[in-house]
C-alpha cells in the first residue's frame, strides 16, 4: 500500500528552486535511501514532506491514514543541542509531544512509550544521564529514541551517521535495519552510498533527474 | 537582624517583598529558556525600549506609566522575535538600532520636557531601579503579583512544549506543534517581565535577573528540569537576600539584588571547578 506519493514536486525557497521534478511513490514497508551531493536539496526535500517549508508546485499526499504528524524525524544535528543541559529521558518523551495536544503534561503511556523506546535502541541505562556529556553516538540513538516516539509506521532520517566512528555507523545502520524489519517505512539521508545500496529497496537520486530508482 | 524584622512589621515592606520575590522567580523561569534558545539579547534590547518608552510616558505626564510602557514594550517584542527568526545578521542590527536609539530619544525627551526638579534623579532611577523598592506603590505591587501568577501559571502548564520548543523547534514543528505561538507566548511572556522588573531594578538591570540564575544552575546542573528549579530557587534566595540587606543598609535594591545573583554565579563556577 502506498503511504506517500510526490508528483513533480519542486522545493526550494523563497529565493529560488532547489531541486526539481522529483518524483516517487513509498509503498508500506520500503526502505527508500536519498543521495545526492551537498546541497542538492535532501535535506529540502525531507523538510517539504514533513511540512516545514511548503512546495514550490507539485503535490504530496499522504495515504494508509499517514500525515505529517505520524512520521518520526531525525534532524541533521543543530547546534543549539550540543551543550544543551538536559537529561536523555526528557529528550525522549518530547517525541510524544505530538500526543499531548491541549493536555499540560505526559500520561504514563507516554511514558512507557519513551521507555520502550529506549529499550530497543540500548539506551535504557542513559535514562537520567545528560545528554551533553555523551558520545555522539549515544547522543545519535537518544535522537533516534524519540523520533521513533513520534513514528507510527514512518521515519524519516537526515545523515543519521553523520559523525560517527564505523563501528557506531554500522550499528546504527542495524539498528535501522531492524526498525524495518519490524515493519517501519524507512526514508534515509546518506552519503554512504555502499550502504545504501545494501539495505535500501528503492534510491533516490538528487540533482540528476529527481526519478526514484526501484 | 532584630532590624530586619522589625522593618516586617510594615505593610509596605512586606509587599515590596512579595513582589521583588514574585519577579525574580518569573524572570529566572524565562531565562533558561531566553539563555538556551540564544535569546538573552532580546531581554537586554527590550529593557532599552522600556526606559524609552517610560520616558515618553514620563513626559506626556500619564499617571499609570504602565498603559505606556506595557503595549510598547510588546509590540517590540514581537517585532524584534519575528526578525531575529527571518535573517539574524539584520535582527541582530535591528534590535542594537532599536535599543540604542530608544535609550537616545528616552534621555532627549526627559531633558527637553520633562516638569520634574530631579532630571538626573529620575534617569537615574528608571535605569538603575529606585533606591528603595519600599517606594513601590500598592496599584504597582497588586499588577505586580496578578501578572507573576499569569506568568508562573503559563509557565507551569506550558513547561513540555516550552521545553521542546527550547531544545530542537524544527523537531516539534514537525511533529505538527505550532511553534510559532509559543514563540509568542515567550516573547510576550518576556516583555511582561521586564516591563515588572524595570520597577524593581531599574532598565539597565533587568537582564541580570534574567540571564544570571539560568547561567549559574547550568553551572551545576545537567537536566532541564533541575536547572529550572535550581535557577527559581537562586532567583528567590537572591532576591530576598539582596532586599533585605538593602533595607539594612540602605542600598539600591536593584544592584544589590545583582551582586547577590554575581556572588551566586561565582560560587557555583567555584564549585563546577572543583568537581572538575
Ligand atoms: N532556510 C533556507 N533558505 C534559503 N536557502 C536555503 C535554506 N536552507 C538551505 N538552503 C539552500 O538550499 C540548497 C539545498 O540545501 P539542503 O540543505 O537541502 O542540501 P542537502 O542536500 O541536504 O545538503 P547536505 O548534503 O550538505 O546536507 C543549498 O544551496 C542551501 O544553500
Ligand atoms: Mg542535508
Amino acid at each position: 500500500m502506498s503511504q506517500l506519493i510526490c508528483k513533480n514536486l519542486n522545493v526550494g525557497y523563497e529565493d529560488g528552486v532547489v531541486a526539481s521534478g522529483i518524483d516517487f511513490a513509498v509503498e508500506s514497508g520500503d526502505y527508500l535511501c536519498i543521495v545526492g551531493e551537498n546541497g542538492s536539496g535532501k535535506t529540502t526535500l525531507m523538510k517539504t514532506i514533513l511540512g516545514l517549508t511548503p512546495p514550490l508546485s507539485g503535490e504530496i499526499y499522504f495515504e494508509d491514514g499517514l500525515s505529517s504528524k505520524s512520521i518520526g524525524y531525525l534532524p541533521q544535528q543543530t547546534l543549539v543541542q550540543k551543550d544543551f543541559p538536559a537529561s536523555v529521558f526528557e529528550i525522549v518523551l518530547s517525541g510524544c509531544l505530538s500526543k499531548l495536544g491541549r493536555r499540560p503534561f505526559y500520561s504514563k503511556e507516554d511514558k512507557a512509550l519513551a521507555l520502550e523506546k529506549m529499550q530497543k535502541l540500548g539506551i535504557e541505562n542513559l535514562t537520567s544521564k545528560s545528554y551533553r556529556n555523551l558520545s555522539g553516538g549515544q547522543q545519535q540513538r537518544v535522537l533516534l529514541a524519540r523520533a521513533l516516539c513520534a513514528a507510527e509506521k514512518m521515519l524519516l532520517l537526515d545523515e543519521p551517521t553523520a559523525g560517527l566512528d564505523p563501528a557506531a555507523t554500522n550499528e546504527m545502520y542495524d539498528y535501522i535495519k531492524k526498525l524495518n524489519d519490524e515493519g517501519m517505512t524507512i526514508i534515509m539521508i546518506t552519503h554512504d552510498l555502499e550502504e545504501s545500496a545494501k539495505y535500501a529497496t528503492k534510491t533516490l537520486n538528487m540533482g540528476k533527474d529527481g526519478v526514484c530508482h526501484g | 537582624m532584630a532590624n530586619l524584622i522589625e522593618y516586617l512589621s510594615f505593610p509596605f515592606v512586606r509587599y515590596a517583598f512579595i513582589a521583588g520575590v514574585l519577579i525574580a522567580l518569573c524572570s529566572s523561569l524565562l531565562g533558561v529558556t531566553l539563555v538556551l534558545k540564544r535569546f538573552s539579547f532580546i531581554g537586554d534590547g527590550l529593557s532599552h525600549v522600556a526606559f524609552g518608552a517610560m520616558a515618553i510616558a514620563a513626559v506626556m505626564s500619564i499617571s499609570n506609566e504602565m498603559l505606556v510602557v506595557m503595549p510598547v514594550t510588546i509590540i517590540c517584542a514581537v517585532f524584534l522575535l519575528k526578525r531575529s527568526q527571518s535573517s539574524t545578521v539584520k535582527g541582530d542590527a535591528s534590535l542594537a538600532m532599536l535599543s540604542v536609539g530608544a535609550m537616545a530619544v528616552g534621555y532627549l525627551l526627559l531633558n527637553m520636557f520633562s516638569t520634574s526638579a530631579n532630571i538626573a534623579g529620575d534617569v537615574c532611577s528608571t535605569l538603575f531601579g529606585s533606591t528603595s523598592i519600599l517606594t513601590l506603590q500598592g496599584t504597582d505591587i497588586a499588577i505586580c503579583v496578578v501578572m507573576s501568577i499569569i506568568v508562573i501559571g503559563a509557565f507551569v502548564f506550558l513547561y513540555n512544549k516550552i521545553f521542546a520548543v527550547t531544545f530542537d523547534e524544527t523537531f516539534a514543528k514537525a511533529t505538527g506543534t505550532n511553534t510559532e505561538i509559543y514563540n509568542l507566548i515567550i516573547a510576550l511572556i518576556t516583555a511582561v517581565i521586564i516591563v515588572l522588573a524595570m520597577n524593581l531594578v531599574g532598565a539597565l538591570l533587568t537582564s541580570a535577573l534574567i540571564v544570571f540564575p539560568a547561567l549559574s544552575s547550568m553551572r551545576l546542573f545537567s537536566s532541564f528540569k533541575q536547572v529550572i528549579i535550581c535557577s527559581a530557587v537562586i532567583a528567590v534566595v537572591a532576591a530576598l537576600v539582596g532586599i533585605s540587606l538593602s533595607i539594612l543598609f540602605s542600598t539600591p535594591v536593584g544592584a544589590t539584588v545583582v551582586v547577590i545573583n554575581i556572588v551566586i554565579f561565582l560560587i557555583f563556577s567555584a564549585i563546577e571547578k572543583a568537581r572538575g
